[in-house]
């Protein structure tokens, strides 16, 4: 009786594992099948075409997406990553718990109101869209990810360790960035690496904010195209060539998430036993 | 000796002393009471360590061997609620006075832990070059040179000179303990305090441990909190027996345990209670 019980329960569990794995099969799938026939060479190196006529590529969208969640990391790694580490190390404050709470609110703010939020205070009052306000926006939704996963990677570190070099004569903030940090890196790294790859597909702030843009451009002040947007516009658009463009850059995009996933992986493969 | 309040490390090795009773211990206590918040672990606590030897702290789990080890070198106050009243001397100076930094204080008070701690991110080699890179900053040959010395101190050298790039996560329970104490001796304190160092050994380890204790002795003062009656016997000159909190006997380890005066020491080293 008990192994039947026993095995209905693993068979439930490996059914929820299908239930899991299967979509991201499919996505997968689709997007190889719908989109890999689009992925050419002028795919990566050319403009988008005019309307209506066929041929060209989403090299903007691409350098776009590239700037654009490079600028957000550059802003939202070393904010997430500092409070991450203030809220660890004095975890009792008030200014921690403060923070801690107004991370875990925006952490649970949908990213188009971060978007619209972006809009009103960065796009209308320079009367413009910009790339930057984009990365502003999508550093706001990296922070509270990259902050609390700092925060508990850190947490992990056993109070011996941090003792140990206390005891040796170490200053507080060398035993932290030296002995602590240093020890979780690669768990910080990876949270990092997956609040990038989180961000690198959000659609809904880039509509207020970085706009998109049938030109080229590397000038973070003037509207920018990227991958999401691309996808967006083209999905939605009337003309045939147009949705297996949305198919080309929908499968690019998942290929960088993916592969930013795996490099969060691996940097966690690499990490030390803490309890030897 | 070198006054706590600047910064210069302490000279390496301390001169042996000859243990004549006009001479004042290195390490000793006042009325030392210790507390976590509202509670008290240790109450009024008055003892001296001399020079060179090695002093055992025993008694039954929960009695404040810890938390008393913990308020020499001052790592009780980064306890949650820790503070104390009374005195701690080193060489007769207050290491509690305000103008006392802790950081300059836990240079020449080492402590070794109960479970091995190297850091994980570090190399053998690294680990114990650790707590000389908190200090000044030295040429890399002479680093090499104490490196080597205190992996030779610890009994570890002839198991880790070929792996000094290493890992120190690679090596055994018992090799990371004495790369600890390696790591503790590297800076050359003057007293080194040990809090249960083999408690999370096997006999063998535990026995490679004590045999380092009873050498270091030459050039630091050791203080090995030990619940192991055997192991204080065994490596101590002196014992001390702390109950509930309190001092109960201290005093030459052959006397407290072929002669304790006091019939709790007699109960807890004859294995009625504890
Ligand atoms: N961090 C702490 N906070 C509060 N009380 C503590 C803490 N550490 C130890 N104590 C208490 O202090 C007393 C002495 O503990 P400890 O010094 O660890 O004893 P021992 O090392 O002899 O086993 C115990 O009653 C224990 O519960
Ligand atoms: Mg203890």
């Amino acid at each position: 009786m008990r192994r039947i019980a026993s095995n209905f329960m693993v068979g439930l569990m490996l059914g929820a594992v299908v239930v899991a794995v299967l979509p991201l099969v499919f996505i997968l799938g689709d997007l190889l099948v719908k989109g890999a026939g689009s992925l050419s060479w002028s795919f990566f190196t050319r403009l988008p075409a005019p309307a209506g006529q066929s041929g060209g590529g989403v090299a903007n969208a691409i350098v776009g997406t590239l700037i654009i969640v490079g600028v957000a990391s550059l802003i939202g790694l070393p904010v997430g990553i500092g409070a991450g580490i203030f809220c660890a190390e004095y975890s009792g404050s008030r200014l921690a718990w403060l923070t801690r709470f107004v991370a875990d609110v925006l952490n649970g703010v949908p990213s188009i109101v971060v978007g619209v939020f972006a809009w009103t205070w960065i796009v209308a009052r320079q009367k413009h869209f910009s790339a930057l306000a984009g990365s502003v926006a999508l550093a706001m939704l990296m922070i509270p990810m990259v902050l609390r996963t700092t925060e508990e990677m850190i947490k992990l570190v056993p109070r011996s360790l941090r003792e140990a070099a206390l005891a040796l004569g170490y200053p507080r903030w060398r035993t932290t960035l030296q002995i602590v940090v240093r020890t979780t890196l690669p768990g910080i790294v990876t949270g990092s690496l997956l609040a990038v790859a989180r961000i690198a597909g959000e659609t809904a702030p880039l509509l207020f904010t970085a706009l998109g843009s049938q030109f080229f451009t590397t000038d973070v002040t003037q509207p920018m195209a990227a991958l999401p947007l691309t996808v967006f516009t083209y999905a939605t658009g009337p003309y045939e060539e147009w949705h297996r463009f949305a198919w080309g850059a929908a499968l690019v995009l998942i290929l960088v998430v993916l592969a930013l996933s795996l490099l969060a992986r691996l940097a966690t493969r690499q990490r030390f036993d803490l309890n030897g | 000796m070198t006054p706590l309040t600047t910064s210069a490390l302490p000279s390496p090795v301390p001169a042996a002393s000859l243990t004549t009773t006009s001479e004042p211990p290195r390490l000793r206590t006042d009325k030392l009471t210790a507390m976590y918040g509202k509670s008290t672990a240790v109450s009024g606590v008055t003892l001296g360590f001399p020079a060179n030897q090695v002093h055992a702290l025993i008694g039954p789990s929960g009695c404040g061997k810890s938390t008393f080890l913990r308020c020499l070198n001052r790592t009780h106050e980064l306890s949650d609620g820790g503070w104390i009243t009374g005195r701690v001397l080193l060489d007769e100076e207050d290491v509690y006075d305000a103008r006392v930094s802790a950081m300059v204080l836990r240079r020449r008070i080492g402590m070794v832990f109960q479970r091995p701690t190297p850091f994980p991110t570090m190399s053998v080699y690294d680990n114990v070059a650790a707590g000389l890179r908190a200090g000044v900053r030295l040429r890399r040959g002479e680093t090499d040179e104490i490196v080597e010395r205190a992996l030779r101190q610890a009994a570890l050298w002839d198991e880790v000179k070929d792996r000094l790039r290493g890992s120190a996560m690679a090596l055994s329970g018992g090799q990371q303990q004495r790369l600890c104490i390696a790591r503790t001796i590297a800076p050359a304190p003057e007293v080194v305090l040990l809090d249960e160092p083999t408690s999370a050994l096997d006999p063998q380890g535990t026995q490679r441990i004590e045999e380092v204790v009873v050498e270091l002795k030459g050039d630091f003062t050791i203080v090995i909190v030990t619940h192991n009656m055997q192991q204080a016997a065994r490596t101590s000159d002196t014992t001390t027996f702390f109950y509930l909190g309190t001092m109960v006997e201290t005093g030459a380890t052959r006397q407290i345990f072929t002669a304790p005066r006091n019939e709790q020491t007699e109960a807890y080293i004859t294995g009625r209670f504890g």
